[in-house]
């Protein structure tokens, strides 16, 4: 019998799809991002990584059981400390900005650009949702983040295609900063 | 004896291997690195085929005396 745990690429898979039809669906992203930190920071370690992540199990999923990876090695410099921590220094920068430009939403300084923003470069017009409903800086955050979901989706996809599964917890953000607390909270215990 | 063994300066504690493993001989010790129990560990190299940091190897150990 399978977990209920081992199913939760299928949560992956449908949010980025709901995403697509409903950009204010972005924010339960949050949950993703949130979860592995808390569950880190109260000791857990990368449990998270390890048993819940959707997005893992999901490249797992394409790249293993659907055979889309090339199972390769990956060039060792991904791995190494430099890159890793380098990458998340920009990833989070760049999430900075994002929030920096909801609040400039939200504080009536721009208007509402409804646009999703591919690899920090491509912005591609993404105005079928009626966000009418809610602030624009909700919008706003909605665009921003689904921006960056599916920016390290894309990501991800690619180093899944070259090099294995999941190659992209090597270098996600998240799995980096998770692993970083817990040596932090741990560092008199590593042997 | 073949027996895994892990670069844990470079493991990224994804948790793959110990998913992979048929004899549940691999922990993720504090969420900092795998750590293998050489007592359970048949030296398969199911772990090694399928970490993605590619920093678990199963390599000839000694017999222990
Ligand atoms: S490293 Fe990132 S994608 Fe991989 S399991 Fe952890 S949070 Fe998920
Ligand atoms: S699969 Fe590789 S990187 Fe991930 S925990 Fe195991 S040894 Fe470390
Ligand atoms: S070689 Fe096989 S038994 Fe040993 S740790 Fe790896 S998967 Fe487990």
């Amino acid at each position: 019998m399978k977990k209920w745990n081992e199913y939760l690429w299928i949560f992956s898979a449908v949010y980025l799809t709901l995403g697509f039809f409903n950009i204010l669906f972005a924010w339960i992203g949050l949950i993703c991002m949130l979860t592995p930190l808390l569950l880190s920071i109260v000791g857990k370690g990368k449990i998270y990584c390890n048993s819940y992540c959707g997005r893992g199990q999901l490249f797992e999923f394409l790249g293993g059981r659907l055979k889309l990876s090339a199972n390769r090695n990956i060039p060792a410099f991904i791995r190494s400390k430099w890159f890793r921590y380098g990458f998340l220094t920009f990833f989070m920068t760049m999430f900075g900005v994002m929030v920096f430009s909801t609040y400039l939403v939200f504080n009536g300084t721009n208007n509402l650009q409804e646009v999703v923003t591919l690899l920090w470069t491509i912005q591609l017009p993404w105005n079928w949702t009626n966000t009418a409903a809610v602030s624009p800086w909700v919008a706003q955050f909605a665009f921003g983040f689904y921006s960056v979901m599916l920016t390290s989706t894309i990501l991800g996809l690619l180093t899944m295609f070259l090099f294995k599964p999941r190659s992209w917890c090597v270098y996600c953000p998240m799995g980096t900063m998770t692993q970083g607390i817990s040596m932090l909270k741990y560092r008199g215990k590593v042997k | 004896m073949k027996k895994a063994k892990v670069n844990q300066t470079e493991c990224v504690a994804c948790g793959v291997c110990k998913k992979a493993c048929p004899r549940q001989a691999i922990t993720i010790f504090h969420g900092i690195y795998a750590d293998v129990n050489e007592d359970f560990c048949i030296g398969c190299k199911k772990c090694q085929k399928v970490c993605p940091a590619s920093v678990i190897k199963v390599i000839q150990k000694e017999a222990a005396l």
